[in-house]
This record gives C-alpha cells, sequence and structure tokens, in this order.
C-alpha cells in the first residue's frame, strides 16, 4: 500500500487528510500488517465517500432556494433598518408587534408541566386519543352524525402541514385517483406536500386578479372538466394567500358539483375560529359536505387559533361511508405515520385537549380567539381608509372583503421588491401580506408605501 | 334534487326525515375506502396495545424499548422537569426554523462528535432537529433518495423492524448483512466482515452505534477499528444510528467510541440521535439528523436540501422538545445531573441483567444465559422462539416481541423471578 499509489490531493487539506489516512495504514502492528499484505490490489484511489480527497458523495449537491415564505423572514432578520415591519410568515402579533401566547394556553402549560403524575411516553401511532375526539368534534360539530355513526378516523399529525401529508400519503396508496386540483393560488407548501405524497397536482382556477375577488364561473368550469373521483383541495376559510372565500351559497354549488361528480373533498381548515371569530362560522363549509352523507378528509391545524405553531399540533380526519371502513382506513394511515416519525408530539396535543375539555377554558379561548380576530378585521379597516384618505389610485375594497390572516394585495413582484428595498416591509412576493403582522403604529407606513409604489412602479 | 339549506340541516341529522336522494346514497353502502384492507399491526407498538387490553394482574411488559424504574413505573428525569419549570415562563411558541432548534442541534453534535470536534469548529456537519430517531432516519433515507438515487441500504440481520419501512418508503432499495451469530447469541464478525467485503464499493451501511436493537450485541472497540478499516477500503458510506448513547454503558462518551473511531479513520458519516431513551423524551420526539461534509459550503448545501424534505412533511420540527434537550445541555449543573441519571438507569438495567441470569441459573436451567449480562443496552435477544413467545405471552401475560426480543426496562426486582420461571418453563428441554 505504497503512498506513491495515493493520487495527488488537490487541496491543502486533502493532502491532510491523506497523509493522516497513510499512517494508519503503513504496518505498525501485525493486525495492520497482516491487513496491508492482504489487500493489495485496494489503492488509496479517491473516492467519494472518503474525506481524504477534493470530492464527496455530496460534491455536486447544490444549495436549495430558500424557501419563499419562511425566506421573507430570514431577509427581514436580517436587515439592520429600524422601521422594518414583517408581513411575510402568517403568525399572529400583538398591537406590539409581539407575539402571543394564549392565556388559556399558558394555563394549561402550567397544569400539564405542575402535575407530578404526567409522564412523556410515546402516544399511539395516531396520537393523544382524547384530542382525537375532541379536535374531530371541534371541526365537525359535537352533534354531528358522522362521529355520532363512528365514520370519522381522526389521526394526531404534525400541524396543518403534516396532517396534509399524511392524508396525501394515504390517498396515493389507496386511492384509485391519484391527482389533487389544488386552487390558483394557494399556499406555496401545497404543491410540494401533495407531489411528496405520490400525487399529481393539477390546479382549477380560484383568484380572479380584475375583480380581487373569487373567479366563480372559472371555479365551477374547472371542477366540471376535472376527471370523475378527483381530489379536491379546499381552504375551509380564510384562504391563502388571497383571503376570497365562497358564500354559502357558492360553497352549497360547490358542493353539488362535486357530489355530483363524485369528487373527493380534502379540506385544509387552518384558521378555524380566526377568520370570522366564530368557531362554528368558520366549519360552515366544512359541516354541509359531512350532512350530506359524503366522505371527506379534512387537515386540521391548531398553528393559528391556539397559538401553538412551534408545537406542531393538527389533526387529519377521514370522514367514510361507514364505521367499519373508517376502522380500516385508520389501520393504513398507521402505516404511513410509522415510518415517518412513529409517533407524534405530546406536548403540543396535551395543552389542545386540557383546554378543549374543560368548558370555561373553552370558554375562555374563544373569547382570545374573537379577540385575535376582531384585531385583524380592525386593521383591515384602518389599512383601507388610510390608502383612501391618501386618495391611492385603485380599489381597495378587497382589504376590507378579504378574510382571515391575509390580504393579497395585488401588487406584482417588482412592486414587492420596491416595498423591501426602499421601505423596509416584507411580504411574500406574491404580493401577500400578513395583516396580523400590522399594528395601528405601522399602517400609516404601509399606507404610505403602497401609496408611493402605486404611483411610481406600474 | 333535494338541496340542503341550512334550516334543512337540522333535519339531515335525523336519518328518518333524510330526503329520498340522501337515503339513497347512505343505503348505497358505497365507500370511496371500501376496498382498503386492514393493516397488519405494528410488531412492537402492537405489543404494548395488547398488553394494556390484558386484565390479569401479573402481566409484565417486556415489549417496548421503555425505561421503567423498579417499581415497573414510566421516569420522568428530574433534570427534565427542572427544564420544564424554566419553559413555563416562555415567550412564545413560535415556528422553529425548518432545520430546527439550532442550540439543541449544537449541543447535539458536541455529544456525537466531541465536545472539542475540528469537525464542528469548522462547520463541516450539516444537522437538523429531527423527529426523534425515525424522524432523523426517515430524512436521511428521503435525502438519499434524492440525491443518491442509485445507491442501496446496507441494513444488519436483524435490526429495529421500523429500519425497513423507513427506508421503504423512502423508495431506497434494500440489502441485509450478516450480523447476529444465533449459537453464541453474539456477533457473527467473520460473517459481517465478509458481507463489507463482498458489498460494490461505495454501498452505504446503516451501523448501530451502541447498544444494538434488538440484539444488544455490539462489536467490541478492536471490531469497530477493523470494520472501519474495511470501510475505508472499500469506501463504503457509514450511516450511524445512536438511539442509546448513555444508555448502554451509563457513560455517553464512551458509548460513542464507535463514532470517534470512523471519524479518526477519516470516513464522512451521516448519524441520527435520539433523546427519547436517554433523557425519557419519549412522547416529545426530540432527536437529530447530522451529515459530515466535505466543507462548510458543502454543509450549508446539504442542510438546505434537508429543510427541504422536512417543510413538506411537516414544515419545522416541534418547540417544547428541543427547549428541554438544550435547556439541560447548556446548563452545567442540569447537564451533570442529567448524567447521573442516565448512569442511574444504565445500572439499573445492568442489575436486572444480573438478577434474571441468576434467577434463571439458580432454576437450573441447563441451557447458557451468559448472553443476558454479555449483551448492552435496553434489550436482551433472549434466543427464544416465536412459539415460546407466544405461550409466555398466553400462559403468563408475559410481553414482548416475536423475535424473542426482551426490554430489560421493564424488568425489576419485583417480577424477575416471575420472568425466569416462565421462561425457563417455555424453554426447558422435554
Amino acid at each position: 500500500m505504497a503512498p506513491a499509489n495515493v493520487r495527488t490531493a488537490q487541496a491543502p487539506s486533502a493532502d491532510r487528510r491523506l497523509r493522516t489516512l497513510v499512517r494508519h495504514l503503513l504496518p505498525s502492528s501485525p493486525r495492520r500488517a497482516a491487513a496491508a499484505a492482504a489487500d493489495t490490489s485496494a489503492t488509496l484511489e479517491s473516492f467519494p465517500t472518503m474525506a481524504s480527497q477534493g470530492s464527496s458523495v455530496f460534491a455536486a449537491l447544490a444549495q436549495a432556494p430558500e424557501d419563499p415564505i419562511l425566506g421573507v423572514t430570514v431577509a427581514y432578520n436580517k436587515d439592520p433598518s429600524p422601521v422594518k415591519v414583517n408581513l411575510g410568515v402568517g403568525a399572529y402579533r400583538t398591537e406590539e408587534g409581539k407575539p402571543l401566547v394564549l392565556n388559556v394556553v399558558r394555563r394549561a402549560e402550567q397544569m400539564l408541566i405542575n402535575n407530578p403524575s404526567r409522564v412523556k411516553e410515546y402516544l399511539p401511532i395516531t396520537g393523544l386519543a382524547e384530542f382525537n375526539k375532541l379536535s374531530a368534534k371541534l371541526i365537525f360539530g359535537a352533534d354531528s352524525p358522522a362521529i355520532q355513526e363512528n365514520r370519522v378516523t381522526t389521526v394526531q399529525c404534525l400541524s396543518g402541514t403534516g396532517s396534509l401529508r399524511v392524508g396525501g400519503e394515504f390517498l396515493a396508496r389507496h386511492y384509485h385517483e391519484r391527482t389533487i386540483y389544488i386552487p390558483q393560488p394557494t399556499w406555496g407548501n401545497h404543491p410540494k406536500v401533495f407531489t411528496l405524497s405520490g400525487l399529481t397536482v393539477r390546479s382549477y382556477r380560484y383568484y380572479d386578479p380584475a375583480t380581487r375577488g373569487l373567479d366563480f364561473k372559472g371555479l365551477l368550469e374547472d371542477l366540471s372538466s376535472a376527471p370523475s373521483g378527483s381530489i379536491v383541495l379546499l381552504h375551509a376559510c380564510a384562504h391563502n394567500p388571497t383571503g376570497v372565500d365562497p358564500t354559502i351559497d357558492q360553497w352549497e354549488q360547490i358542493r353539488q358539483l362535486m357530489r355530483s361528480k363524485s369528487l373527493l373533498p380534502f379540506f385544509d381548515s387552518a384558521y378555524q375560529g380566526f377568520a370570522s371569530g366564530s368557531l362554528d362560522k368558520d366549519a360552515q363549509s366544512v359541516r354541509m359536505f359531512v350532512a350530506d352523507g359524503g366522505e371527506l378528509l379534512m387537515a386540521q391545524s391548531y398553528a393559528k387559533n391556539m397559538g401553538l405553531y412551534g408545537e406542531r399540533v393538527g389533526a387529519l380526519s377521514i370522514v367514510c361511508g361507514s364505521a367499519d371502513v373508517a376502522v380500516r382506513v385508520e389501520s393504513q394511515l398507521k402505516l404511513v405515520v410509522r415510518p415517518m416519525y412513529s409517533n407524534p408530539p405530546l406536548h403540543g396535543a396535551s395543552i389542545v385537549a386540557t383546554i378543549l375539555r374543560d368548558s370555561e377554558m373553552f370558554n375562555e379561548w374563544t373569547l382570545e380567539l374573537k379577540a385575535m380576530a376582531d384585531r385583524i378585521i380592525s386593521m383591515r379597516q384602518q389599512l383601507f381608509d388610510a390608502l383612501k384618505s391618501r386618495g391611492t389610485p385603485g380599489d381597495w375594497s378587497h382589504i376590507i372583503k378579504q378574510i382571515g390572516m391575509f390580504t393579497f394585495t395585488g401588487l406584482n413582484s417588482e412592486q414587492v421588491a420596491f416595498m423591501r428595498q426602499e421601505y423596509h416591509i416584507y411580504m411574500t412576493s406574491d404580493g401577500r401580506i400578513s395583516m396580523a403582522g400590522l399594528s395601528m403604529r405601522t399602517v400609516p407606513d404601509l399606507a404610505d408605501a403602497i401609496h408611493a409604489v402605486v404611483t411610481q412602479l406600474k | 334534487m333535494a338541496t340542503l339549506s341550512l334550516a334543512a340541516s337540522s333535519a339531515a341529522r335525523r336519518p328518518a326525515l333524510l330526503p329520498p336522494r340522501l337515503l339513497a346514497a347512505r343505503a348505497m353502502a358505497s365507500s370511496l375506502f371500501g376496498h382498503v384492507e386492514p393493516a397488519p399491526k405494528d410488531p412492537i407498538l402492537g405489543v404494548t396495545e395488547a398488553f394494556l387490553a390484558d386484565p390479569s394482574p401479573d402481566k409484565v411488559n417486556v415489549g417496548v424499548g421503555a425505561y421503567r424504574d423498579d417499581n415497573g413505573q414510566p421516569v420522568v428525569l428530574s433534570c427534565v422537569r427542572e427544564a420544564e419549570r424554566r419553559i413555563l415562563g416562555n415567550l412564545n411558541m413560535e415556528y422553529l426554523p425548518m432545520g430546527g432548534s439550532i442550540k439543541m442541534i449544537e449541543e447535539s453534535l458536541k455529544l456525537a462528535y466531541g465536545e472539542d470536534s475540528g469537525f464542528i469548529k469548522d462547520k463541516r456537519i450539516a444537522a437538523v432537529q429531527a423527529l426523534s430517531d425515525t424522524g432523523a432516519c426517515r430524512l436521511f433515507a428521503d435525502f438519499q433518495k434524492r440525491f443518491l438515487p442509485d445507491s442501496q441500504i446496507y441494513i444488519s440481520t436483524p435490526t429495529w423492524s421500523n429500519h425497513h419501512n423507513i427506508w421503504r418508503d423512502a423508495q431506497v432499495p434494500q440489502k441485509t448483512f450478516t450480523y447476529y451469530h444465533p449459537e453464541s447469541r453474539g456477533l457473527d464478525f467473520s460473517g459481517l466482515m465478509n458481507d463489507i467485503k463482498n458489498a460494490p464499493d461505495g454501498s452505504f451501511f446503516l451501523l448501530h452505534a451502541c447498544a444494538h436493537n434488538p440484539t444488544g450485541v455490539d462489536p467490541t472497540e478492536e471490531q469497530w477499528r477493523e470494520i472501519s478499516h474495511q470501510f475505508k477500503v472499500k469506501k463504503h458510506f457509514p450511516f450511524f444510528d445512536m438511539a442509546y448513547q448513555g444508555f448502554a454503558s451509563g457513560d455517553p462518551e464512551r458509548d460513542a467510541k464507535a463514532i470517534r473511531i470512523f471519524l479518526e479513520d477519516g470516513h464522512q458519516i451521516g448519524c441520527a440521535q435520539s433523546y427519547a431513551k436517554n433523557m425519557g423524551l419519549y412522547g416529545q420526539r426530540a432527536g437529530c439528523l447530522s451529515i459530515l461534509c466535505e466543507d462548510e459550503m458543502q454543509a450549508v448545501a446539504v442542510k438546505s436540501q434537508l429543510q427541504q424534505i422536512a417543510r413538506p412533511m411537516y414544515s419545522n420540527p416541534p418547540v417544547h422538545g428541543a427547549l428541554v434537550v438544550s435547556i439541560i445541555l447548556n446548563d452545567p449543573e442540569l447537564k451533570g445531573l442529567w448524567l447521573k441519571e442516565v448512569k442511574g438507569m444504565a445500572d439499573r438495567i445492568i442489575g436486572m441483567r444480573k438478577a434474571l441470569k441468576e434467577n434463571l441459573e439458580k432454576l437450573g436451567s441447563p441451557l447458557s444465559w451468559d448472553h443476558i449480562t454479555n449483551q448492552i443496552g435496553m434489550f436482551c435477544y433472549s434466543g427464544m422462539t416465536p412459539e415460546q413467545v407466544d405461550r409466555l405471552t398466553n400462559e403468563y401475560h408475559i410481553y414482548m416481541t416475536r423475535n424473542g426480543r426482551i426490554s430489560m426496562a421493564g424488568v425489576t426486582t419485583g417480577n424477575v423471578a416471575y420472568l425466569a420461571n416462565a421462561i425457563h418453563e417455555v424453554t426447558k428441554p422435554n
């Protein structure tokens, strides 16, 4: 094993590593001598898995682009400007611009942590049973016939993302149609979640830039022409990123069309209670579909409405045609979860269960939730008023018509970049702003910036 | 066509008053998922389900690998309780970055690679917080599939059953390598070395860093050095699964020896770490995946790609467990307390191994039970057949996985005699 067989390394550090390696292999013990003698054919040619030379198995690997949504906060954090405003990621902020842990959540956490008999054992693969039952009741209604008939299987997952992924994987394995239709536009992570689940992603018309509202005609046309049985992703309320929701009448038409074509609804509910301030009102669309006896999937998240973002709390429910089917479906969901992360995290789900099971804490939660929703609605009104008072050209009524955390401003990517560079106001490049990031103090700044960018950059 | 208005929805709740169209729909008894087969129960987690369902007062659970104290109770470590107390005043529960808690990652790398590791200083390690060991392995498997699509994974025979599920779902082809020697209930070292030599150059191997699951059989330090050398010759990629650091010998540094040997030899390794057992954080799903890279730039690139795999799976990892880990490991006093508690758990298990073996010998079992004390970590690969295990369950209400794996953590001074007697009864020659 002469060093002469070693290919000349290019970098000095590689040289050093090669010399270390060679030293290890020089006969310094009988075993090593025997090994060296036996291995006459092996040379120290450079090869990807060795650290000893200039390339590695990952040498060709490129750096991934920054996530378009989370990347906004990364850029914001780097900005030294004292007047910067982050309207990027959809996380609630108080009037003071601070994140908020709900009082009822603090109380629940305290109860859990101060209880000496609580343990940290693995949850079952499907998660905390009580959490699952309460979550299903929350979204479907406590008196939902589907629940009473045991036709619902609910599995705790990692927030909305995890619920969507587990549902997508299940469908790719067990459902006869492998295409999912997602609204145009939708949350940036949706296409990736479903593609990696093994589904083919197509889109249906949703947002009308001309009206900044719903392209209902286009939506109905596209769903009508979808192959029978296709999966359709529906935002239960507070559509992300547009804030544009169908009316109840429009939801009814969508429901009838979908049922007549056997299109499978896959609801994403990330804002129940956050949109209108009422948990029941925000669940109306979902409950209409359940009430007709049909099947559907439902991804639920507690990130926003309970402020549990980082705890990753959510649930996937599948409403099935019968209790027997629900049992079998649940068993197959476990097979998706086990090789992904075995069982879901305990902490957040325990907090949710603590709150939902106790009527007094539940009520306190609804009040805090309404307060958050009301502050956002108030920000919408203030921004609209501020733009009106500046005489900013254009129709800005969509700001108060749109619902939930986000407003689709209608700004183009050039204008968005301008806002970032000149005004240190951060939003995603599609012009989506998180109203939760606004305060009475910053609304005028944003209005000024929008005014400037609309009048200067067309 | 019957239209459901909101007013009518209350009528819809009473089946007898359903509009005929909907009644017909219900009666169709069709479901889009009617063809879905019931899945088999997980071989490990299914054991605990069965145990819980058993009403017998004598029942013993030596199935899943979760630590129990000498009263058979689950344990929350004191250092964990203290860390949680400190978390209570926390300002927020905001999203962690996609790659997880930086602090938790830093501390995890120190544990695995060494407090003063040059690789950490040189920022050559791409690391992300992961959903415990399962999540770390899955991220790596998906990463392998995406960036090394021609690669496969060599997995020991036997291994933790979920390893097969993970790489299968990642669609990475699997092969096995010889590991366990049933006759000696030890390591089949020559078989292992042969398989390493015969695998194509540049193969990927899944190695248990310490306390092999399910066998409890670990290579000696000398053997690890030979394995590492052969890996160099063959240019294999070593992926370490370290779920029991500290839990095997009681000393985390000692339990990381295999990894350190490979690092000294110049390998670029991957490593999955878990705090489920050694910090008792099972349900919190706290872990870390790391990959040692060529240089800092590559580490940044690799980390960014790992994040791209996590984002469509769960966006970002859970914060609570990460906070607990980083508070404990960052505070010298708490870390000292943790080290003591880990040693305490490891020592109790070592003590139970001794007790089980002594009990079996006292009962006059003609078989050799040396492997109980030779093996290390949470599990003992007893050598019992599935039929014998079934008898243990059906006749004695003792629950373990059918491969004969006993979780020693479930053995107590209170049940060791009962367990020994039952094992003796089902294994004694007739």
